[in-house]
């Protein structure tokens, strides 16, 4: 292992944990519970998408073998796919879209904060300006985990019903495996346990706002998406992501 | 054209000796190119029929996201995929201008709303139509925004302040993704196999005719045109309108390399206009009674996304309440 290795690893995992959670939002198209959420909904998605395209246009070049980032997006197996299982899941309802969105948002944020101070530039110039859009996303997010859990009885009861449904998949948000500790040894990445420490106080301070209780921090799941190893709802969304390129592998777009 | 066949309740138009001192002042107005702004007077007529035009002109660019969504989780690159969904989000922001135009007018944006789900009002024809592969995407931005754009250009002039500037602001959206539409198209004739060519055409084959009828029907059987012309809510008439389009298109479509699915359609140096073949006007007025291929399933999808999404509309006022209460407090 090297530091390249590394570091295309965790330039997947960047990239396709935004894409996926991009293609969640595209689903919510002119489905969504208002309108002025049709616009926030797509804008979000076109910020991650637009940054799923910068990590794995950087993650294609250091790759080297021929493969460009649609390459990588489009062609690549579930079991090839480094995004995180919080935001291959489904919709759900609005209440299960909000959470995912926040627990996604809270982590990211200060994952990009801390990698804008990269020792690498590309990393760095890519994170600060993500990190402008995240800022955003994570305010919005927060306020709708505020507003739908602390507003109706019904909207807190689905608030409820929501948490354990995709609580067990945060365990990727506060572990680091052997790779990324490398790199952040290196000054590439930042230290997980301060993104840890920093989402789980984000959590708190939100979910205590919106009434809502924080569960224990889970510990274990069984399974690990930094390997490849994803819940069976990823290869239907790959399926309807990349049925074109898949379908006319000869075509230009 | 957003908006088709739009009722002004008015049987017979009336010349100005026969107004009120303020229908006179009015009109007069209107003759001499100053816009009608929200809080000057004007006939009930006029604001209804404003308000109809314009929400149906909405519900357009809301309902007209349902085709895209189809493809956008489908897009076959990366770029393509952000252009539809940049389109997507521009598009919402369109309704939400419009009906902010309409407001303006003393109508209210959910009780419009209604009407659209009830059936009660309308939505342009073209999006009852379905999006079959991928090339439709090219093919709504170059002939659908392209047939708006023709209408739109001349609704920048429109009588009505409000309405006048929102078209300015959206008619500059609208032209952008008019040319990546047709990018799109050229990308698949120029560099595609032959599969892609072939979707490029099917996707003309399909969208060409429900295009032209856009612009709404023909003069003679267009019984709102006059006075909507008089108060140049319309500035002009559906033929004129659907001509220019014809005659600007056909150019566009021999460059593509494709072909129009009209045998009649050809060039007439003596009127300097492309001929065309006849509309199927049956068609038509059937899918604007929605019995079109698509009408249910859109008008059902925005029914259920307003009907489930009411715990969280309730949920967003609850809160905003609670928290004015306590900043009270």
């Amino acid at each position: 292992m090297n530091n390249k290795t590394d570091l295309i690893e965790y330039l997947l995992r960047l990239g396709d944990s935004a894409l996926i959670q991009g293609q969640r939002l595209c689903q919510w198209c002119g489905k969504a519970p208002a309108l002025e959420e049709e616009l926030a909904l797509m804008n979000v998605g076109l910020d991650l998408v637009g940054q799923a395209r910068n990590w794995l246009d950087y993650a294609a070049e250091l790759l080297d073998d021929g493969r460009d980032a649609d390459d990588l997006a489009f062609r690549r197996d579930e079991r090839a796919y480094r995004n995180l299982l919080l935001v291959e899941q489904p919709n759900g309802d609005y209440a299960v879209t909000i959470l995912k969105q926040f627990l996604y948002d809270a982590w990211h944020l200060e994952v990009l904060k801390g990698l804008s101070q990269s020792s690498d530039e590309r990393i760095a110039g890519i994170a600060a300006k993500a990190v402008k859009e995240v800022t955003y996303h994570l305010r919005r997010s927060g306020e709708w985990v505020e507003r739908l859990g602390d507003g109706t009885e019904e909207s807190h009861k689905r608030m409820l019903a929501a948490i354990p449904e995709v609580w067990r998949f945060t365990v990727e948000l506060i572990a680091a495996d052997d790779s990324e500790q490398r790199l952040c040894e290196a000054g590439i990445t930042p230290d997980i346990a301060t993104v840890a420490a920093a989402w789980q106080a984000k959590v708190e301070a939100i979910f205590a706002s919106a009434t809502l209780p924080v569960p224990a921090s889970p510990s274990y799941f069984y399974l690990n998406a930094r390997k490849g190893l994803h819940t069976e709802h990823l290869g239907i969304l790959l399926a309807e992501m990349q049925f074109l390129p898949r379908a006319y592998p000869d075509a230009t777009w | 054209m957003y908006a088709q066949l739009v009722e002004t309740g008015v049987k017979r138009i009336k010349d100005l000796s026969e107004m009120s001192e303020q229908e006179r002042a009015f009109q007069e107005k209107i003759d001499s190119e100053i816009k009608i702004e929200a809080k000057n007077w004007m006939p009930d007529a006029y604001r209804q029929t404003l308000i109809r035009q314009i929400s149906q002109h909405a519900h357009s660019e809301i309902v007209g996201m349902l085709p895209e969504g189809n493809w956008v989780t489908r897009a076959p690159s990366l770029k393509r995929k952000l252009q539809l969904m940049a389109k997507i989000q521009d598009e919402a922001g369109h309704g939400l201008y419009l009906y902010s135009a309409m407001e303006t007018l003393g109508a209210d944006r959910d009780a419009e709303i209604d009407k659209l789900h009830s059936g009660k009002a309308k939505y342009s024809s073209i999006f009852n139509y379905p999006t079959l592969n991928w090339a439709d995407m090219g093919a709504v931005g170059w002939l659908v925004d392209g047939a708006a754009i023709v209408n739109q250009v001349v609704l920048q002039r429109t009588s009505y302040g409000p309405y006048s500037r929102a078209m300015i602001r959206i008619c500059k959206e609208e032209s952008f993704h008019q040319r990546q539409g047709y990018e799109i198209l050229l990308t698949m004739m120029r560099h595609g196999t032959q599969a892609q060519k072939d979707m490029v055409q099917d996707a003309i084959n399909r969208l060409w005719w429900p295009s032209l009828m856009m612009f709404g029907p023909s003069d003679e059987h267009s019984p709102n045109s006059a006075q909507s012309m008089a108060w140049k809510i319309k500035r002009q008439s559906n033929d004129e309108l659907r001509q220019r389009f014809i005659d600007q298109t056909i150019p566009q479509l021999e460059l593509l390399g494709c072909t129009c699915p009209d045998p009649d359609l050809k060039w007439n140096a003596e009127t300097g206009h492309y001929d065309f073949g006849q509309i199927q006007w049956d068609e038509f007025y059937e899918v604007l009674k929605g019995n079109g291929p698509c009408n249910q399933e859109r008008v059902a999808t925005r029914r259920k996304a307003i009907e489930d999404g009411a715990w969280v509309r309730e949920a967003a006022v609850a809160h905003a309440r609670k928290k004015q209460n306590k900043n009270a407090a």
